[in-house]
């Protein structure tokens, strides 16, 4: 009796073991079947470096060219904004804050964590396309920009956290070591301390970039939607993910339209893949 | 009678209530190697910690009295931490070479202060090198991580480290602690070659070690300074029956 029971527990915390890895298995297999139905209309190739997303001319055109530079432009923006900041904000927490700024601070990255990303996308629309309309002179201040700036507000708890807590991990000794030659803190932060800690920072910049790439709806709501081959971050563009979000609701199922968007599905899933497991990489370098 | 390189007097120091270091007072010659003894917690660390500042770094700390080094008040405000710990280096319990290249940890110090000039890098490093007895088993991997060689080599970077900053006092802290006799002895042997340029102090918790590696000897207990003297002396006969209870191995 006993031993049914210890076998029984056993296999459910198997299952709720792998439970996570069915689940990615069965969504990767809902998404390719129903993105992979596009290409039988529709060549991988035009899709994927096509200039032009007409979903619903005649004859439609489903090339997502735009759409992946306006997401890399959108992320990049937000990742210039957002490393060098967070690099700075973990040091100042992590070595610098004395101990009781430190923990209020802390809780602080976390609280930006925890605003819904609508808000934030509302705040955006709110003030600081204003802001940028009239700084630029634009005719619109829903641009990539400003998707990028929100987005680093986004990104920066996910990157100062997992920063702070690569530079808390550095030895002590190195610290001392270098101070003890008479070295100043700041050039033990930047020679010693930094350095060691460079695959944390690695990692969360690749997380940060994926918390980034995979974000809807404040993109959808600030940076004006065009899909159209960005050139510059004054000019609105149109991501990935808002293109789902936006067109899911009129997109007949079964149609190459819907197809389409899951094959856009299919392309940010790939994206993410890559970035978490690039950022497993660094987390779990062994430094040599 | 040489001059005394070091000058402690009436030294206090407090963990927040604790009182880590009493009234302690004692004069270091120039060019010796003083050995600091005494049991687990009696404030060895602290003391050698207090010649180049390092304590600082401990929040809650409070210092009294006056600690000289040529002639130079350490704690007076005027102070320059940065040339302080430049004239005192420091070498700790465990080898603590930076996850750099065996070059970049040697010239570590010079270019943190200021020093571009590789040539005058490539010679420094050289000649640390050779002091520490690196060189010749080293010189084809200078650029090979510091964390690829063994413990004791490790420490001889860490000492090499130190003497490119051409310090005046080395401050050790129990550096044979991670190290295995021979390893130990080796260390050792160094510091008596060392010992010709550089007044020394090394705490520890090996008894022979002090004994045989030292020539003066300071034995604390719960913070006092309890007996100071020549090595040979203090072991042979120890002037206060605590150190005689320690050194025979009655305690600690």
């Amino acid at each position: 009796m006993k031993r049914a029971f210890e076998y029984f527990i056993e296999k459910l915390i198997l299952l709720s073991g792998i439970a996570s890895i069915i689940f990615v298995i069965l969504i990767f297999i809902f998404l390719l079947r129903e993105g992979l139905s596009l290409f039988a209309a529709t060549n991988p190739l035009e899709f994927l470096f096509g200039r032009n997303w007409y979903p619903i001319s005649d004859p439609p055109q489903f090339g997502i060219l735009p759409l992946i530079l306006g997401s890399l432009l959108v992320t990049l923006g937000a990742i210039i904004i957002a490393v060098p900041l967070g690099i700075a904000a973990a040091v100042y927490v992590a070595e610098i804050a004395p101990l009781w700024l430190r923990d209020i601070l802390k809780s602080g990255i976390e609280l930006l964590a925890a605003i819904p990303s609508i808000v934030l996308g509302f705040i955006g629309i709110a003030t600081l396309a204003p802001m940028l309309k009239a700084v630029f002179h634009l005719p619109s201040g829903l641009t990539a920009l400003a998707g990028s700036i929100m987005l680093a507000f986004m990104a920066m708890p996910t990157i100062v956290s997992i920063i702070e807590d690569s530079i808390v991990s550095v030895p002590k000794s190195y610290k001392e070591g270098s101070l003890a030659l008479g070295a100043t803190h700041w050039q033990t932060i930047y020679k010693v301390i930094l350095p060691a800690a460079s695959s944390g920072i690695l990692a969360a910049i690749m997380l940060g970039i994926g918390r980034v790439v995979g974000e809807t709806m404040a993109v959808l709501m600030i940076t004006g939607n065009a899909a159209v081959l960005p050139t510059s971050f004054l000019q609105p563009v149109r991501t990935l993910t808002a293109t789902i979000a936006a067109e899911m609701g009129e997109a007949v199922a079964g149609s190459s339209h819907y197809y389409a968007l899951f094959a856009i599905g299919i392309v940010l899933f790939v994206i993410s893949f890559v970035i978490n497991l690039l950022a497993d990489m660094f987390l779990h370098r062994k430094v040599k | 009678m040489k001059k005394n390189k070091i000058e402690v007097k009436d030294l206090d120091l407090f963990y927040g209530d604790f009182h880590a270091l009493k009234d302690v007072k004692v004069g270091i010659e120039e060019k010796v190697i003083t050995s600091i003894i005494g049991p687990s917690g009696c404030g060895k660390s602290t003391l050698l910690r207090v010649l180049n500042r390092m304590n600082d770094l401990v929040e809650g700390i409070k210092i009294t009295g006056s600690v000289k080094i040529d002639g130079q008040d350490v704690y007076s405000p005027n102070c320059d931490l940065v040339a302080l710990r430049k004239q005192v280096g420091m070498v700790f319990q465990r080898p603590n070479p930076f996850p750099l290249s065996i070059y970049d940890n040697v010239i570590y110090g010079p270019r943190v202060h200021g020093e571009k000039d590789r040539d005058r890098l490539n010679a420094l490093a050289e000649e640390s090198l050779r002091s520490v007895l690196l060189f010749d088993e080293l010189k084809d991997h200078l650029r090979d991580s510091a964390l690829t060689l063994s413990l004791e080599q490790q420490q001889r970077l860490c000492i090499a480290r130190l003497l490119a900053v051409c310090p005046e006092v080395i401050l050790l802290d129990e550096p044979c602690s991670a190290l295995d006799p021979y390893s130990t002895l080796k260390i050792e042997e160094l510091l008596q070659t060392l010992k010709r340029d550089y007044t020394i102090l090394i705490v520890t918790h090996n008894m022979q070690q002090a004994a045989r590696a030292s020539d003066f000897t300071f034995y604390m207990l719960l913070g006092e300074m309890i007996e100071y003297g020549e090595t040979k002396q203090v072991f042979t006969s120890p002037q206060d029956p605590r150190t005689e209870e320690y050194i025979t191995g009655r305690f600690g």
